[in-house]
């Protein structure tokens, strides 16, 4: 498989406070990456350097080099608009506009400039689809989203993340505000998905990271300890530390 | 009662039949032996209950005067109608206004339309600078510079209307004298003055209401590929825009009731105006530059209490209006 997202000693700090120590990670096309750590460890802020959510915060230096499918994502020439059409992200917590769910799902077509509505209707009903919430939408296009339930509100800021068909969708804790139940049917989604797009995913869930991911990377106080096929990972764990946190001993 | 009987004779006994001798059970007295512990009110409650009481004297306070100013103005201002038998249609749709003359003679018409013009014209040239200054100060500017831009709009807020009016006198109205004929005086000079006035009252609300758009919504627009100006037009002026609506609303009302200002550049002839620049009246001009020529009682002075009357209605109805799309705003 492939290299879409390649990041080769990555620094970031905000003012004279240094949250990643040069990072080198390569994440693979179609696959779904974990991201672990305690809290603090950095994987978030790592999560938001791939689609530049960072560049927003005051005092942030951002050092290194991160590739999407070659091109470098920092180069001062790079159109943000292009890249996050690219690279989606859905965030912790739920975050549909107080829209309808048609407006919500067709908002990144929109303001991309997509005019032709047969093409948005199919798109929407086709997102709604992959992001399995399409059965308790159909009948309720216009209802306004923040009127669903936190796990349907998810999964429709799936929807909408897909519409505009990226490539890799970066998911920032996408289930730690959700009951187990919405929990798990947004990890199935995920499975269902992962053929389809690249997924990179932070999260608590030790559990959910071995369940749906294929690859981990495990990190801790700014450094990527460990990396590689989640099995390998999870069963045998090349460094002791790596071992200790999987298994519950500091977290 | 009977309780606490019933313990200290049980008490009293016990010590009677004291059997254990080095045990003593010693008597300790009725108020020792408190069984109102609990239902004894404490002093947190008596603070509890006064302090209800004094909020509650405050509410009927407020409730008695908000009744008695719209019972007077109501009283007075119906007795043109029910004493003096003016005909209510012919009150709103006449232009002729001259109540020393009878009841024939008392006609608003000019007054309403000149009062909702210069409203409605204010309002409509202050909204779309009011939200680009609101705009500016929630999404653009430093911090420092939306610090410096709400001191002037508070600063501006906080000037009497009587120096607006004044600066209108000295300084537009010549201005509009010059450049379109007339004697300057009328809607337009009227318009721009609360134009400055209305000006802060909308921003500041209209930034409230940017402020209040959550953050999330920015940042989930902006990973969806959205450049600020698309996430600024199509989330957070859509969020805010009940809240916007109801900040242009209160501005109107400052609009439709400043007195001073208005009756120093509007012109003050009960004129229907047939420009903008025609010297023309509003209702609380016509209010204050004639209050003091009536006699209490008379039809001239009960027709001035009518104008006060509609000032009145036309706040509650701004006042509804205000709710009306603060309710829809919430679905």
């Amino acid at each position: 498989m492939t290299t879409i997202i390649s990041a080769k000693d990555v620094h970031l700090s905000y003012g004279d406070y240094e949250a990643l120590h040069g990072i080198n990670l390569n994440f693979k096309e179609k696959e779904l990456t974990a991201l672990i750590g305690p809290s603090g460890c950095g994987k978030s802020t790592f999560l938001r350097c791939l689609n530049r959510m960072n560049d927003d915060i005051e005092n942030i230096k951002i050092a290194g080099e991160i590739k999407f499918e070659g091109q470098d994502i920092y180069d001062p020439k790079t159109d943000l608009v292009n890249l996050r059409k690219e690279v989606g992200m859905v965030f912790q917590q739920p975050t549909p506009f107080p829209f309808s769910v048609y407006d919500n799902v067709a908002y990144g077509l929109k303001i991309a400039g997509v005019k032709d509505k047969a093409l948005i209707d199919q798109r929407v009903e086709e997102s709604l689809k992959q992001a399995a919430i399409w059965k308790e939408t159909k009948n309720n296009l216009n209802r306004n989203a923040q009127a669903f339930s936190g796990g349907q509100q998810q999964r429709i800021c799936i929807a909408r993340a897909l519409a505009v068909r990226p490539k890799v969708v970066l998911l920032d804790e996408p289930t730690s505000a959700l009951d187990p139940i919405s929990s798990s049917e947004i990890e199935e989604t995920l499975i269902d998905l992962k053929h389809q797009y690249t997924f990179i995913m932070v999260t608590h869930n030790l559990q959910q990271a071995g369940r749906i991911s294929d690859q981990t990377a495990f990190l801790m106080n700014g450094d990527l300890i460990e990396a590689g096929p989640t099995e390998e990972v999870f069963i045998a764990p090349k460094k002791q530390i790596t071992s200790d946190y999987l298994n519950g001993r500091f977290g | 009662m009977d309780n606490k009987d019933k313990l200290k004779e049980v008490v009293d006994q016990a010590i009677a039949n004291q059997h254990v001798p080095h045990v003593k059970l010693k008597r300790m007295g009725p108020s020792s032996v408190d069984i109102d512990k609990l239902t004894k009110p404490s002093k947190e409650t008596h603070q509890e209950y006064w302090g209800k009481g004094l909020t509650y004297f405050a509410i009927a306070l407020i409730i008695v005067l908000v009744v008695s100013i719209i019972g007077f103005v109501g009283y007075h201002g119906l007795a043109t109608f029910i004493n003096d038998h003016v005909n209510v249609f012919h009150f709103l749709t006449s232009t002729d206004w001259d109540p020393g003359e009878g009841k024939n003679h008392v006609g608003a018409a000019v007054m309403i339309v000149t009062s909702f013009l210069v409203t409605l014209l204010a309002a409509l040239v202050a909204t779309p600078f009011a939200i680009a200054i609101a705009l500016y100060m929630t999404e653009y500017s430093s911090k420092k510079g939306a610090n410096f831009l709400q001191s002037v709009t508070e600063l501006l807020v906080g000037i009497p209307s009587v120096v607006y009016g004044f600066l209108g006198l000295t300084i537009i109205v010549p201005v509009i004298r010059k450049l379109f004929g007339g004697t300057g005086f009328g809607i337009l000079a009227a318009t721009l003055v609360l134009f400055v006035m209305v000006l802060p009252t909308i921003t500041s609300l209209t930034v409230d209401s940017l402020k209040a758009v959550p953050g999330h919504f920015r940042k989930a627009s902006m990973a969806l590929g959205a450049t600020h100006w698309q996430t600024i037009y199509h989330v957070v002026l859509r969020v805010a825009t009940p809240r916007i609506l109801t900040a242009v609303i209160f501005g109107m009302a400052r609009a439709f009731g400043e007195a001073l200002a208005v009756q120093m550049v509007i012109g003050n002839a009960v004129l229907m105006p047939y420009n903008l620049v025609s010297p023309s009246a509003t209702l609380t001009s016509q209010l204050t530059s004639q209050m003091g020529n009536t006699v209490m009682g008379t039809l001239p002075n009960n027709a001035l209490w009518s104008l006060a009357l509609l000032l009145l209605i036309m706040s509650l109805v701004f006042n509804f209006l205000v709710k009306l799309i603060g309710k829809k705003g919430q679905k």
